[in-house]
């Protein structure tokens, strides 16, 4: 098994799902079931052969640095559940940790 | 036992693009919280991040100033984490291929050099601004999300606080020279995390690391580093053993906070960002940004000594950074003497920066004027003493034509005779007491002489001058 419950929850917990105990059992199951149809193509032969990073055959699209404006804010928030003088209102967050930048 | 510290320092460094990284949404710092960002920052579905050219360029820029290499085959991965900064819940970053890896910069400590390793430089975007409230909310602006970021990641090479202090101050004036950047720490253009762990002396392999967060000034990050060896030498002293965590600095006390215990990298489930096709650096391009560098601060101090023959005291100084390196230049392109420009800037140009707290291009100063001013003096318009005068006027209110001004404010310095010996002429006949006590030897009295010519009017007579003419003129009675 390449997949075991604690990895169910641990995955789940990172991508914030909240799941029902009786679930994990039927979930360890489905993704061990997905992770060993992957590993079949470790068995083929990739000898000499390139390492794919992107799906498209393209490279070097890019923009020139030119700024337009901001979408409205108003139908940005239209997303957003709380707000504050411009400010998008959060439950407070206690570290600046969570930021990654 | 003795135990070595061992510090790696990560530096995050906004890049002056007009706008951000993946969406053309203003880059811009100081607009209403919220306005400087379009659906692309937010993830919307069905939006496309298109890779800012600029930003790619002005990273290499930077790699290449920390002799780093330039990736030939590059691309962009997402980083996933869930934070009110960050809408997509996903950083677009670089993972496995950096645009720039294997650099190094050199650093001096106590005369010491150094060199400390760079490992990557690699770009990404940056993530909103939270700020945290009293009343149980945080209040987040995005609109600094997605402005380009390089992050740069030393090797652990350093082994003090002082040699992490100033890997930081030479890293902001190599890239502060390559104008890709303004690298404030108090404006968050630069920020920097740093990690530390300690081993015993002579031993190859690294202790446990913390992760110090929350370090915006490098006095910072030298006392959250020199209470972290303290608080670490305890824990291994006493037989403890160190869990890998990320701790936070605080600024009231300059001790540090634990967070968290850090996650490992597989937490972030990177993965190749498939909005964004892989970029291929030509030669060409490197070779072409290599070029575009400015002359860099080792080559301009040696320079300045060269060819401009100052000492080598004031190369480093008018070097520290490239507002003052150009601004120096300017003005002896503008026919000043060298060693008059640099005593200027080093003197009362630096004095006047420091107390009223402005940067040299904010004044009304010009290296025209300066250039202007040094030459008024050299020959003989103004003096020394209403120089000052002079210099108040141009770094205020500034002035494009100096001599006009020194001539309209009657600053010009009074050199000649014909306007001078009345003046002397009626100062000895007002001082009989003076002219016996000079007859009679006391020097004294011509320094008295010459204080009262002064005075007459009113400090602009040439006092060389002045002390010439009442010599001849004491000996004709």
């Amino acid at each position: 098994m390449a997949i075991n419950e604690e990895t169910v929850k641990q995955v789940a917990k990172l991508a914030k799902l909240e799941i029902e105990e009786e679930d994990i059992h039927t979930f360890t199951k489905e993704m061990d079931s997905i992770i060993e149809m992957v590993e079949q193509l470790e068995g083929l032969d990739t000898e000499g052969i390139e390492g794919t990073y992107h799906g498209l055959n393209q490279h070097n699209v890019w923009r020139e640095d030119k700024a337009s404006n901001g979408t409205d804010r108003e139908d940005l928030f239209k997303n957003v559940k709380t707000r504050k003088d411009g400010y998008i209102e959060v439950p407070a967050m206690f570290d600046n940790g969570g930021s990654e930048a | 036992m003795n135990l070595e510290p061992v510090i790696g320092l990560e530096v995050h460094v906004e890049l002056k693009t007009e706008s951000k990284m993946f969406s053309p949404s203003p880059a811009h710092f100081g607009a209403e919280p919220n306005t400087n960002t379009n659906v692309i920052d937010w993830g919307h579905p069905g939006v496309l991040p298109v890779v800012n050219k600029q930003a790619i360029e002005y990273g290499m820029k930077a790699a290449l100033a920390l002799n780093c290499k330039i990736a030939t085959h590059t691309k962009f991965d997402r980083k996933n984490y869930f934070y009110p900064d960050n809408p997509k819940a996903y950083q677009i970053s670089q993972f496995d291929q950096p645009i720039g890896y294997d650099g190094w910069i050199e650093i001096e400590v106590n005369g010491e050099k150094k060199k400390i390793r760079i490992e990557r430089v690699h770009l990404e975007e940056d993530a909103g601004k939270n700020m945290h409230g009293e009343d149980g909310s945080s209040y987040v602006d995005l609109n600094r999300q997605g402005t380009p970021l390089i992050e740069i990641v030393s090797e652990a090479d350093m082994r003090s606080p002082e040699e992490a202090y100033a890997y930081l101050e030479t890293l902001k004036q190599l890239i502060q020279f390559t104008e890709v950047s303004d690298v404030k720490m108090q404006e968050g253009s630069m920020r920097c995390d740093a990690n530390i762990s300690l081993r015993p002396f002579g031993q190859e392999e690294f202790g446990t690391k913390a992760e110090l967060k929350n370090l915006n000034s490098f006095t910072y990050v030298r006392k959250g580093l020199d209470f972290e060896i303290s608080r670490q030498e305890k824990v291994l002293n006493a037989g403890g053993a160190l869990d890998q965590e990320t701790r936070r600095y605080d600024e009231s006390t300059g001790g540090t906070i634990l967070m968290r215990t850090k996650e490992g990298s597989s937490d972030y489930r990177y993965f190749p960002e498939p909005d964004i096709p892989n970029l291929v650096i030509s030669d060409e391009w490197i070779d072409s940004v290599r070029a575009s560098l400015p002359e860099m601060p080792k080559e301009r101090q040696a320079r300045y000594v060269k060819e401009f023959n100052l000492p080598e005291y004031d190369a480093v100084v008018l070097t520290a950074t490239v507002e003052m390196s150009n601004f120096f230049q300017g003005t002896v392109d503008n026919g000043a003497d060298p060693k008059q420009a640099s005593n200027w800037l080093m003197g009362e140009v630096s004095a006047y920066l420091n107390s009223e707290q402005v940067e040299l291009l904010d004044t009304a100063l010009t290296p025209e004027s300066l250039a202007e001013m040094i030459n008024l003096i050299a020959d003989g318009t103004i003096s020394s003493k209403i120089a000052k005068k002079v210099f108040k006027e141009l770094v205020t209110n500034g002035s494009t034509d100096v001599k006009a001004l020194v001539e309209e404010k009657g600053w010009v310095q009074l050199s000649d005779p014909s306007k001078l010996l009345p003046i002397i002429t009626d100062t000895l006949d007002k001082n009989e007491q003076s002219i016996e006590d000079y007859k009679n030897g006391k020097d004294r009295a011509l320094g008295f002489l010459v204080g009262q010519v002064m005075k007459q009017t009113r400090g602009q007579a040439n006092p060389g001058m002045v002390n010439k003419l009442l010599k001849q003129e004491l000996d004709k009675r």
